[in-house]
């Protein structure tokens, strides 16, 4: 199930703009990878040349390789609808398809793929949804709106209907930066459970949420603004909110600048 | 803007420097009586014959009796914000007033003649200047001609909006926008001469389909401008949840991006259909005009409203004027029960927020 990604040389681009440059790093399976930053290093991009986002960007382009186990996502003949498959995504804002139901949302990626057998699906939606700890409170609505939760609710419905497809890993873009606090905790709660399962890179501005949920945090940078961002080290997340091996690390959680 | 906001208390009254003198809410109302009173007072004084000029005359002193009234009682400030609000609310009777006297006059004079055996039978075998007869071939006509045109123009609009939005990039994109923007300018009498050379060219007769296509070449740029508003305003992130699922773009504009537009899409195409229903000129050119039941819109003349209208008007008779605000009458009712039905399915099928 869950897999693990070897990132070498990645660099990506806005049509003539560099917006990351020659990124190189593995991402544990099982485990959940934090990337913090300032804003504008370069974090998100990098996040969605993972499951290859970025390209649907008009003017996005990725060079270098993304090894998820053994296979280049970034490889001739590969299909990107097949990785987007493989590698699932959850958003900054909680974004369920306005005209389905909870149900449907759910069901959206199977649905939508055409595979999957009619009376596997009302398990698959309880299943998923119990993985997001979202099934008590909607179990007697699904065919209520998606649109009508609450914004934690909807996140947590945004990760159910992610996770319904079986990715071996999750990408999480920011997931709480819309929520409060205790929507936020419940997410972080989620967060640990399903790293039993899927290997989760998680992009956050907040570092306490960093040092609560990851195993492993990478910093990135920027020279300044315009420059492409590069990845300034990962490590143990102790480890990098503890004894940074580079002063701007260091820098950087505690305050001084960013 | 600084100073009306420095003069605003300078009257303070006791209660307190935040309340400040105000007009009673039944002010506006009672504004309006008086501009009413004393447009009617000049217009009779003045010996003016046209009701007309005696409203315009009654809507320019309310406007200016709100101002005058407001800015000597309260301040300057409100006096601002009642004028304008004045200036809307005559802006709106002036807009309303034309649509409801219209209405109201086709009701009035049209309702008389049309029943059942009006919108059953057809004016064959009636003589023009007598009374009887009725409007089924014309509501025929006008419901296949706009039918088939909507058949042909709604597939062509959408797609070329799909590809404008989701798919369009450089020149092509850009001469389709262009193109579409210069079609939308185009008299329904030039698309009508342009099928007319067709037909000319290729020796075919008029037939209810030749201005069908007179139509689609109407119809198919307010297709397209709508439907392309309407996807435009489908956000981003939806796509890029459905494509982060691993679904093929095909399949997210099909089953994500139109659902999302479809109440928009749906009051596009009606709008369209509206536009057309009313077309005279193509239909006088290529389908020819008729008296007779013609079922068949590929082959032979066929009649429509707006030419059925046109035609008995040009008769000239008590009776035929009677038939033709009969069909005027007909053929909006028509068009208000394409919109009532595009906004039942608008609603039905637009994205709901309800918890």
């Amino acid at each position: 199930m869950a897999k693990r990604i070897d990132v070498s040389g990645l660099s990506a681009y806005y049509g003539s703009h560099k917006a990351i440059d020659d990124i190189s790093m593995t991402v544990e399976p099982r485990s959940v990878t934090a990337f913090i930053g300032p804003s504008g290093c370069g974090k998100s991009t990098f996040l969605r040349t993972l499951n290859r986002m970025h390209e649907v960007t008009p003017g996005g382009r990725v060079e270098g390789k993304v090894m998820l186990d053994d296979e280049n996502l970034y490889g001739s003949g590969v299909d990107p609808v097949a990785v987007r498959r493989t590698v699932g995504m959850v958003f900054q804002r909680p974004n369920p398809f306005p005209t389905m139901s909870i149900f449907d949302n759910v069901a959206a990626g199977l649905r939508l793929n055409g595979s999957y057998k009619k009376n596997e699906l009302t398990a698959v939606v309880e299943r998923s949804l119990r993985g997001a700890n979202l099934w008590d409170e909607v179990k007697d609505r699904l065919n209520k709106p998606g649109s009508g939760l609450s914004g934690g609710q909807q996140q947590r419905l945004c990760i159910a209907r992610a996770i319904a497809v079986e990715p071996d890993v999750l990408l999480m873009d920011e997931p709480c930066s819309a929520l409060d606090p205790i929507s936020t905790l419940a997410i972080e709660d989620l967060i640990s459970e399903l790293k039993e399962r899927f290997t989760i890179v998680i992009v956050t501005h907040n570092m306490q949420q960093a040092a609560r949920v990851s195993d492993r945090t990478a910093f990135f940078n920027l020279a300044a603004v315009g420059q492409p961002g590069k990845l300034v080290e990962i490590d143990e997340t102790d480890r990098i909110f503890s004894n940074p091996s580079v002063q701007a690390t260091e820098d950087y959680i505690s305050g001084r600048f960013g | 803007m600084s100073h009306a906001v420095q003069d605003a208390p300078v009257r303070t009254s006791p209660r307190g420097s935040l309340s400040r003198r105000g007009l009673p809410r039944w002010a506006p109302a009672g504004f309006a009586a008086a501009a009413i009173v004393l447009g009617v007072g000049t217009g009779l004084a003045a010996g003016l014959h046209s009701r007309v000029q005696w409203g315009l005359i009654s809507a320019l002193l309310f406007v200016v009796i709100s101002y005058v009234v407001t800015s000597a009682v309260e301040n300057r400030r409100q006096a601002r914000d009642r004028l304008a609000t004045s200036a809307v609310w005559v802006c709106f009777l002036l807009a309303v007033v034309p649509l409801l006297s219209l209405i109201w006059t086709t009701v009035s004079r049209g309702a008389k003649v049309v029943d059942g055996y009006f919108l059953t039978h057809s004016m064959a075998g009636v003589v023009g200047f007598e009374p009887g007869g009725g409007v089924y071939h014309a509501l025929l006509g006008t419901l296949e001609q706009v039918g088939l045109a909507t058949a042909i123009a709604a597939p062509i609009g959408l797609l070329t909006a799909v590809y404008l939005v989701e798919y369009g990039r450089g020149a092509l994109a850009r001469a389709v926008t262009f193109f579409v923007d210069v079609m939308t300018g185009i008299p329904s009498i030039v698309a009508g001469l342009f099928i007319l050379s067709i037909m000319l060219i290729a020796g075919i007769g008029p037939s209810g389909l030749m201005g069908a296509l007179a139509l689609t070449i109407l119809m198919v740029p307010v297709v397209v401008r709508s439907t392309e508003e309407m996807l435009k305003l489908v956000p981003n992130e939806l796509r890029e949840a459905a494509l982060a699922l691993g679904v093929p773009k095909w399949r997210v504009i099909l089953k994500v991006v139109l659902p999302t537009a479809i109440g928009g899409i749906t009051t596009g195409v009606m709008l369209a259909i509206a536009r057309v229903a009313g077309e005279t000129a193509p239909i006088l050119l290529l389908v020819f005009g008729s008296q007779m039941i013609n079922a068949n819109p590929f082959d032979g003349p066929q009649s429509s409203l707006p030419f059925y209208i046109w035609d008995q008007y040009k008769v000239g008779s008590d009776a035929s004027y009677d038939r033709a605000w009969g069909a005027a009458l007909v053929l909006i009712a028509f068009v208000m029960i394409l919109n009532l039905v595009a906004r039942g399915i608008a609603r039905w099928k637009a994205p709901k927020t309800s918890r």
